[in-house]
């Protein structure tokens, strides 16, 4: 699908860097031309979203095969004939969707939106939050849609820039420590990334043909076409394919110690950004100091290209460590669950509290994963989705609060119920909803998360599930001393919640609920990558099901 | 009526309260009267159509089942396991036509009750909206034929139930009940949470039928026998959260703090024999071994609430206590394998317990303005201590009061007399079978100790003189629309609605509609089948017949000598058995216990592990980044005194040396020659000396 002769991927992500380009030309005193501009390219953002939902084709698998990749645009980015040793660089500019991403495509089109809605209220230097804001968008949908490595790395890195700077500048009293730790805590990550992503491209060999199209080594030795080169490559479905790797190369083979030590660096970059136990603590500073929007596309996108880079790299291309150490993986999931979901009931700070909720709620998509079978994975991806409207409601709600009482601290509320009756409402949505309330959307996939994750690990999703009792001991908690009993006096003057953070909140609480009731829709778009997915982790060697531990 | 239309009717009955619950949330406050009569409307329409339901189903299609099915969600092909559809779908069998009336019923009579009971209430709309949405998840329950829904309208139930007894969420204490309850409710559905998915990894399904097919066909859980009875026992847990069992039934209680209506509807009628009716509907899965295990929690439970409700006075917590028992009653009489019987108690307790919280709801009501009209705001209008004497002034709550309490009491020609008694035979029935005689005799004391403290309270309550002389004037019996759902369910407590034959429900028309399922475990892990079973019932009849009757008639004569006579002095027995009254008073300390341990333990942990982030994981956080600052600050130094520091000395050492040898540059030829001389004098005396 195209327009203009670009393909719908390309606008969807490069939109936001156009207006960006459109803010940074304005003149500088209009600060309400950057918010419709920025309001007007999110929103055709959204629309051309939706229009990928409707033209997903529910059935192709993807995963590991250009044939099961919808949307497909392919072109040569960089090509140097020869490079020192390097030989022929040829790098692509791949970009593709399947059932995997194209739920996060969903997902930031919608959250970056309501971010900018949220963002009306920003004061100080708009133009230059804006125009941040704007790359911000790029730089994450980019990573959802890249399918060559080089150009996902690119785009990883483009997102952490303006994400340090909207920390940094717009935030609160330690925003300066909170972006630091942010931005190193994630480019440590981004260079054991980087390791990896080197350690892959000379060890991934294929085929180019004088046109520029690129063949795998089996394709090339069942017939050799007229002048086709072996080059080496960043193309992530090449590198899924293990035919293609270099006989002898440092990650060549099955099960090897190479393998497992780039599985482990490659996890150690995306587990920081989920963030997964112990990675964590540079969330809970991130998002106390962020302004609301910037916390909500924190929480609500950036924490997913964690879990998506596991499922998009990590998986597909290094099955064997991944079946090798899922056990790991899982308890580092059920760690999260439930240490998080501790540490969030001892918090006194609202936004701190939904913080740690975010590593419990991440966590469940983490043992989801593990999990190697369609149920679980479908309610991994589902529960990434899901924790995205979620968390974002509940931290528009922080916003909501802290924009009139400029606090957090919980035990300083009380009785909010009488005096905001509209964003009592919300509220209530939202939190049923985080405790994984049945009718709406945290419920499906957290149940199926469990449910997929038992039949592979009994013990720990057992001790995983108790973090159900637990996330509904905090959140009931913070119902009561938010909104239950008696009004404090000096908060008799609190007005109720505008226009414009009702439709915020009432947009993603309809989400919710429909995905709740009806998540038929909304799951066909992934069930069939899940299903590859599925297949190929359970593949290659005798399926090993960890059901004793 | 074909099965199509009974089943159209059935989700029509479903849906009605949801559409009432979403007209009054949002509407509500603007309609006329608040929309009260939206509910009430709609739920009456839905009792019609239940009872139309129920009597073409028992008369109609009693041997069959009628269901409805739909794919919900598809996972398409999955990998080692093949098509995996997940179908949702609602069934009519005999237990769920009955329970529909049960649940419709009870609903509608609150509904009435409630009109009246919360006039003038601050959230009035509102309370009647959670009303519809309980109405509908209760139904949920009722209506579904699989796993998966059991459990959305489980939850459901949980919080419309957690919202109304937060209603007045201005009182510290009703929000403090009704996070208790949800919390409580949450931990036994983990064990059902674990339960389901022990059979949907083995059998790739919720579907009920599909499950107990499987089971049949010998395909058991990890292929373990073990396991089959581990998941019964999970799947109960369920039960004993919902069903406020021993060990969680600490919830139920302190749930009182909700509207009195509602403790009649949800805390007494309907959702807590959810439980019961989870058993009911498993109860081919359970093994032997895990009935056993259900019949003896219903045992303690009936034995340890019954023992509470003797010391409580409150009228609230009295009942509370004495729901707990009576929900403890059925969950043992399935247990024992009295299956009928079980499901028979849960319908005739409904409406004498209903009746019996909406009583002391009229009591309460009275009260209350009574003391309102004193400008009293101290005495607590739910104390009996307080009131006395009720008789004359409510006549119409004290004579239902009285055909509840001879119900609840086991006394012959009331429904509860019925039931009971086929409870009661089934655990003799057991005990002799199986030779577990501590069943039946928990079963006979139990029904002891309820007359006596139902008699303690219908005396205390309405006998006697009232407490305060001047404040009985001021006692008025409550309007018409809270005493006809009174009188009704008065009238639904007689036996005549249940059974032709005062003395013997098996063959009244409830019995004879459920029957009980046959077991689909292996034969040697079953239960004694169901003709083994009603052999030994035959034999226990008469005999548990004569001891309930004695039972009952020794507790209400000592709750007449101890209350109405004097004969015995309460105060003096609590007085020679004070540590036995203590611990009764204080409900054998569970809260205290739980408090201590549970509560406390968990607000301990959560410190801890906030410490433990804070200083040790955020700790080496920041101290990786302090170190990696201090050996950039170290190797800084270092740079500019050493390294630079080498740098700039060899140059001033070479501009020392420089600025020092220009001295010898003088560009005169004598100099170089007496240099050259003096140079070569040197190295002569220099190789000579060598």
């Amino acid at each position: 699908m195209t327009m203009l002769g670009i393909g719908v991927l390309s606008w969807i992500t490069f939109l936001p860097a156009l207006g960006m380009i459109l803010v940074l030309m304005l003149p500088n005193n209009r600060k309400d031309l950057f918010r419709w501009t920025s309001l007007v390219v999110t929103a055709v953002q959204v629309a051309l979203a939706a229009l990928i939902f409707m033209r997903f084709d529910r059935g192709l698998g993807g995963v590991n095969t250009e044939a099961g990749m919808q949307f497909l645009e392919k072109a040569t980015w960089i090509d140097v004939s020869s490079v020192a040793w390097f030989g022929r660089v040829h790098i692509e500019y791949l970009m593709g969707i399947d059932g995997i991403s194209v739920m996060m495509v969903l997902l930031t089109a919608l959250i970056s939106f309501i971010a900018v809605v949220s963002s009306w209220t920003i004061d100080k230097s708009v133009k230059g939050y804006f125009a941040l804001l704007l790359l911000l968008d790029t730089g994450m949908m980019g990573v959802f849609v890249a399918l060559d490595f080089f150009l996902f790395y690119v785009f990883w890195e483009v997102m952490l820039l303006p994400m340090y700077f909207l920390i940094g500048v717009w935030g609160g009293p330690r925003r300066e420590y909170a972006a630091i730790k942010f931005f190193l805590y994630t480019l440590l990550g981004s260079v054991l990334m980087l390791l990896a992503m080197i350690a892959l491209y000379f060890s991934v060999n294929v085929y180019i043909d004088p046109a520029g199209g690129l063949h795998s080594v089996a394709e090339a030795t069942k017939s050799m076409g007229q002048g086709w080169e072996k080059i080496y490559t960043f193309n992530m479905l090449a590198m899924m394919d293990p035919g293609n790797f270099v006989p002898g190369s440092l990650l060549a083979g099955v099960d090897t110690t190479w393998r497992y030590l780039a599985y482990i660096a490659l996890f150690i970059g995306f587990a920081i950004k989920v963030p997964i136990f112990p990675f964590h603590t540079w969330l809970p500073d991130a998002h106390v100091e962020a302004p609301t929007p910037i916390s909500v596309i924190l929480a609500g996108v950036l924490l997913k290209m964690g879990t998506y880079g596991m499922l998009r790299i990590s998986f597909p291309i290094f099955p064997d460590a991944m079946r090798h150490y899922a056990w790991e993986l899982a308890l580092l999931g059920v760690v999260s669950m439930v240490y998080g979901a501790l540490v969030a009931m001892a918090q006194t700070d609202f936004k701190k509290l939904i913080a740690y909720s975010s590593v419990s709620h991440m966590g469940i998509v983490v043992l989801g994963m593990a999990s190697m079978n369609t149920q679980g994975m479908t309610g991994a991806v589902f529960q990434m989705f899901n924790h995205g409207t979620i968390t974002a409601m509940l931290f528009l709600i922080v916003g909501v609060i802290y924009d009139r009482a400029h606090t957090r601290g919980l035990n300083e509320f009380g009785g909010l119920m009488n005096q905001m009756p509209r964003y009592a409402g919300a509220m209530t949505v939202a939190f049923f909803a985080a405790l994984g309330l049945p009718g709406l959307s945290g419920f499906i996939s957290e149940a199926f998360s469990l449910l997929g994750a038992f039949q592979t690990f009994r013990t720990l999703t057992i001790i995983g599930a108790v973090t159900i009792v637990l996330t509904a001991g905090y959140m009931l908690w913070v119902l009561q001393r938010v909104f239950l009993g008696s009004l404090p006096d000096k908060w008799k003057g609190l007005t109720d919640m505008d226009g414009r953070e009702t439709f915020m909140l009432a947009t993603l609480a309809v989400i919710v609920i429909f995905c709740g009731i009806y998540p038929s829709p909304v799951l066909d778009l992934m069930t069939s990558s899940l299903n590859t997915l599925s297949a190929l982790l359970q593949h290659t060697a005798s399926v090993t099901m960890m059901s004793g531990m | 009526m074909t099965p199509d239309t009974l089943l159209a009717l059935a989700v029509a009955i479903l849906l009605l309260p949801l559409v009432a619950f979403t007209i009054t949330i949002f509407f509500g406050k603007r309609l006329p009267r608040q929309g009260d009569w939206v509910s009430t409307g709609i739920i009456t329409i839905a009792l019609g159509l239940s009872l139309a339901v129920m009597i073409q189903k028992l008369t109609g299609f009693a041997d069959e089942t009628l269901s409805f099915r739909f794919t919900w969600i598809d996972f398409h092909n999955v990998p080692g396991i093949g098509p995996l559809p997940i179908l949702l779908g609602i069934a009519i069998d005999n237990l769920s036509a009955v329970m529909l009336v049960v649940v419709t019923l009870i609903s509608t009579l609150v509904h009435y009750f409630s009109v009246g009971y919360m006039k003038g209430d601050v959230r009035y709309s509102r309370y009647f909206a959670f009303l519809g949405f309980f109405s509908f998840s209760m139904l949920l329950i009722v209506l579904a034929d699989n796993l998966f829904m059991l459990y959305v309208g489980w939850e459901l139930v949980g919080i419309s139930s957690y919202l109304l007894i937060g209603h007045w969420y201005e009182k510290k204490s009703a929000s403090d009940a009704a996070i208790k309850a949800f919390i409580v409710n949450r931990v036994g559905d983990l064990g059902f949470f674990i339960g389901i998915a022990i059979l949907f990894m083995t059998f790739h399904t919720f579907g009920l039928r599909e499950i107990f097919d499987g089971i049949n066909s010998g395909n058991l859980p990890f292929g373990s026998e073990w396991w089959l009875t581990a998941a019964g026992v999970l799947l109960f847990c369920g039960a004993v959260g919902k069903s406020a069992q021993f060990p969680l039934h600490v919830w139920l209680p302190d749930a009182m703090e909700g509207p009195t209506p509602v403790s009649a509807l949800i805390h007494a009628a309907t959702m807590v024999a959810a439980g019961v009716y989870l058993v009911a509907r498993l109860f081919p899965l359970m093994t032997a071994d895990a009935l056993l295990v259900v019949a003896y929690i219903g045992a303690i439970t009936a034995f340890i609430s019954a023992t509470i409700a003797i010391a409580q006075n409150d009228i609230k917590k009295v009942l509370a206590y004495s729901t707990i028992s009576q929900l403890g009653y059925m969950i043992m009489g399935l247990g024992v394998g009295a299956y009928g019987a079980g499901f028979f108690h849960l319908v005739t307790h409904a409406s004498f317990k209903a009746g019996l919280f909406l009583g002391s709801g009229s009591v309460i009501h009275a009260m209350h303005h009574a003391l309102h009209h004193a400008n009293d705001h101290h005495t607590d209008p739910q104390d009996i201590r307080n009131m006395g004497g009720l008789r004359g002034k409510m006549p119409i709550t004290f004579w239902t009061f009285v055909m509840y309490t001879l119900a609840i009491s086991g006394i012959p020609l009331t429904s509860g007399f019925l039931s009971k008694d086929e409870i009661l035979a089934g655990t003799l029935a057991f005990g002799g079978l199986t030779g577990h005689v501590l069943i039946p005799i928990t079963g006979f004391l139990v029904a002891g100790l309820t007359a006596f403290y139902m008699f303690r309270l219908l005396i205390l309550t309405f006998l006697g003189d009232h407490k305060e002389a001047g404040r009985i004037d001021q006692i008025h019996e409550s309007p018409k629309v809270m005493t006809v759902p009174l009188i009704i369910l008065a009238v639904l407590s007689f036996f005549a609605f249940y059974s032709y034959n005062p003395f013997g429900a098996a063959s009244g028309w409830v019995m004879q509609a459920v029957e009980r399922p046959a077991a689909v475990v292996p034969a040697h892990m079953a239960a004694p089948t169901a003709s083994v079973f009603e052999e030994a019932l035959h034999h226990a009849h008469g005999n548990a017949m004569l001891i309930s009757l004695a039972m009952a008639g020794l507790g209400i004569l000592a709750a007449f000598a101890t209350y109405y006579w004097k004969k015995i002095s309460a105060d003096a027995v609590a007085g020679a058995l004070a540590p036995v009254h203590r611990f009764l008073i204080n409900k054998w300390y569970f809260d205290e216990l739980y408090g201590a341990v549970v509560v406390d333990g968990t607000h301990a942990v959560t410190r801890l592990m906030r410490w433990f982030d804070n200083t040790i994981i955020d700790g080496a956080v920041n101290g990786a980044g302090w170190v990696t600052k201090g050996t950039s600050f170290v190797s800084g130094k270092f740079d500019t005194y050493v390294v630079d520091g080498l740098v700039n000395f060899t140059a001033y050492a070479s501009g020392f040396f420089g600025l020092l040898l220009r001295k010898f540059q003088t560009g005169k030829v004598q100099t170089y020659v007496i240099f050259a001389v003096l140079s070569v004098m040197v190295f002569y005396f220099v190789f000579r000396l060598v």
